[in-house]
């Protein structure tokens, strides 16, 4: 056939030309900016390599517009700053104003930040945020393990999913302080009640989101995983866990969520010396003692925990994810 | 003795086709009247360019699925030189977590290749393809035509011995197209690999193949085969591929009509010269 020779002469050239052309350059042009373009372009392959790489140049062109890191940092934190800053000027006013309509006390954010700052002292304040974040990492930590095999068996099990999924949506729905009062019944006024409503908060979150993100993952992944050679194994752990995790960690967020809800509202129902301190008990006793600037700056403390523990863990993660998979907005 | 014969024989058949396709015969499910494809006979040689025409329906997908192991022949069988076959799809189906370099570290990998020339391979690779400046980026910040470059990278990645091509370059727009034309023909004849290459595009059928052949639709049959002979540096725009293109084009127009007919007169077709 004579097309065969020639295409063999071709290979054999090409070859050539890359065996003394290596390293780097495979072709001129290939890299970026205009390569000079020989008077005779003769090599077919060669006008190819030039146009190819014309392509790609006019295709990627748009795509690099990098900010400088401090602008990002600075486009991150200043609207939440600001929006902070007003509105504790908006309370500030208020409490300037003396709007104090007859029972209704308004403590300024003057007043609460010294009841805080007098009340940390080792005994108080410090050792019972020290307490719930505790408590919380390893209800959390708990929650993670349990939700994931949970999960993990709901998806892969079809009979099982079909008992349970409307059962586990429903978990979602009821507020986990409502096993309160069953848990003190059972295991009395113990850590095993609080994290019996920490877990059953953030199971169900963190199951769904995993099931969801399974649900979701391409089937073309899974058979391009097997065509590469994933199988068992390893078609787990290189195809199906990256592909579910944007759905896994936003299961987790939200599980995270949940678990810090549940403990401050089980730390405030379920008081027990033998329990230590906690921030929902230092709430507790504020209201006892009608001590306002106290109770407002629990609520506070009980907001910066729980939107620092999402700002450092959670949200770059799940930006990172959606990021590098060319998921997000920017 | 016979025995030896017998491994003689076998060894030839092995040596002498990439692919070869015994009355293979697919149904899906409980599946019952006409088969997707109906008793597919094809041989296809070691280092051949196959490509695979039909109009929609006639299960060319269906058939490359099959040939790669993905889903099982309700009947005939199958014989893949080495054992396995590299499969590329219309989407690139990169996977979004990891790099380019990383997609095709991740098939060495799961080829046994160890990390250090994983490295290596994957950038020798990448420069296969004109892509050594793409290693570290992700699907989503690759043109469609680099995304299916780094996709042909990964599977030559697998090194198998035949590469089959499900409409690659069907979503690409007319100049990258041509441009992937070129580059598939070079790195073929560079490689030596077996290509199947499925397409309801004749021109670009014609403009790759060796060989085409053309599927019947519903069932899918082999209905016929060209072989074309023009030397391999083509163009699209050559008046003998244009030519044998529009040949083709006429027959697969005849194939298409065909089934109008039939489903009009019901049974009719009998008479019909």
């Amino acid at each position: 056939m004579p097309h065969d020779t020639a295409a063999h002469d071709t290979a054999a050239r090409d070859t050539a030309a890359r065996d003394t052309a290596l390293p780097g350059a495979v072709a001129p042009g290939t890299a970026a900016g205009p390569a000079p373009v020989p008077a005779a372009a003769d090599d077919g392959e060669q006008s190819l390599a030039r146009l190819e790489a014309g392509l790609d140049a006019l295709e990627s062109a748009a795509v690099s517009d990098r900010r400088p890191w401090w602008r990002i940092v600075l486009s991150r934190l200043l609207p939440p700053a600001v929006a902070l800053a007003a509105i504790v000027l908006v309370w500030d006013v208020l409490v300037w104003a003396h709007v104090r309509s007859g029972e209704i006390m308004l403590p300024g954010p003057g007043d609460v930040w010294n009841s805080l700052v007098a009340e940390w002292g080792p005994s108080r304040i410090g050792a019972a945020v020290w307490d719930s974040v505790y408590r919380a990492a390893i209800g959390f930590t708990a929650s993670v393990l349990i939700g994931t095999v949970l999960g993990l068996l709901i998806a892969r099990i079809a009979p099982l999913r079909a008992a349970v999924q409307p059962l586990l949506s429903g978990l979602q729905n009821l507020p986990s302080v409502a096993w309160v009062p069953i848990g003190i019944i059972w295991f009395g006024v113990s850590p095993a009640t609080i994290y019996t409503v920490v877990l059953l908060g953030a199971v169900p979150s963190i199951a769904v989101g995993l099931i969801d993100g399974l649900d979701r993952v391409p089937p073309i992944y899974l058979r391009v995983g097997r065509n590469l050679g994933a199988r068992g194994l390893d078609s787990v752990r290189f195809v199906l866990i990256p592909a579910a995790l944007p759905g896994y960690v936003s299961g987790m967020k939200q599980g995270w969520a949940f678990a810090w809800r549940s403990l401050m509202a089980a730390e405030l129902i379920a008081i027990s010396p033998q329990l230590g301190p906690g921030v929902g008990q230092v709430m507790k006793f504020a209201q006892e003692n009608l001590d306002l600037p106290l109770a407002l700056g629990s609520i506070i403390i009980i907001l910066i925990i729980g939107i620092g523990i999402n700002q450092l863990f959670f949200a770059p993660l799940e930006r990172r994810l959606l990021r590098t998979r060319g998921l997000s907005r920017s | 003795m016979t025995l030896t014969i017998d491994e003689a024989a076998q060894a030839r058949t092995l040596t002498e086709t990439a692919v070869r396709l015994t009355g293979v015969t697919k149904r899906f499910g409980k599946q019952t009247g006409t088969p997707v494809l109906d008793g597919i006979d094809l041989a296809v040689a070691p280092g051949e360019f196959v490509c695979l025409l039909g109009a929609s329906g006639c299960g060319k997908s269906t058939l490359l699925n099959l040939i790669a192991g993905l889903d099982p022949v309700s009947s005939g069988s199958i014989e893949v030189s080495g054992g396995r076959a590299a499969l590329m799809f219309q989407e690139s189906a990169l996977f979004p977590w990891l790099t380019a370099a990383g997609n095709i570290e991740l098939a060495l990998r799961l080829r046994g290749v160890d990390k250090a020339r994983r490295r290596t391979e994957a950038e020798r690779l990448l420069r296969l393809v004109r892509l050594e400046g793409a290693a570290k980026k992700r699907a989503h910040e690759l043109s469609g035509g680099m995304r299916q470059r780094v996709a042909l990278a990964r599977a030559l990645a697998q090194q198998a011995a035949v590469l089959l091509m499900d409409e690659p370059f069907a979503a690409l727009d007319a100049i990258t197209r041509d441009v992937l034309h070129g580059e598939l023909t070079a790195l073929w004849q560079e490689t030596g690999v077996t290509v199947l290459f499925v397409t309801h595009n004749v021109r670009e059928a014609v403009r790759l193949g060796q060989r085409v052949v053309m599927l019947s639709s519903r069932p899918g049959r082999v209905a016929r085969e060209w072989r074309v002979d023009i030397p391999q540096p083509r163009r699209i725009e050559d008046a003998d591929v244009a030519e044998l293109a529009r040949e083709i084009t006429d027959e697969l127009h005849r194939e298409i009509t065909r089934h109008g007919r039939v489903g009009v007169d019901k049974g009719a077709s009998g008479h019909a010269s």
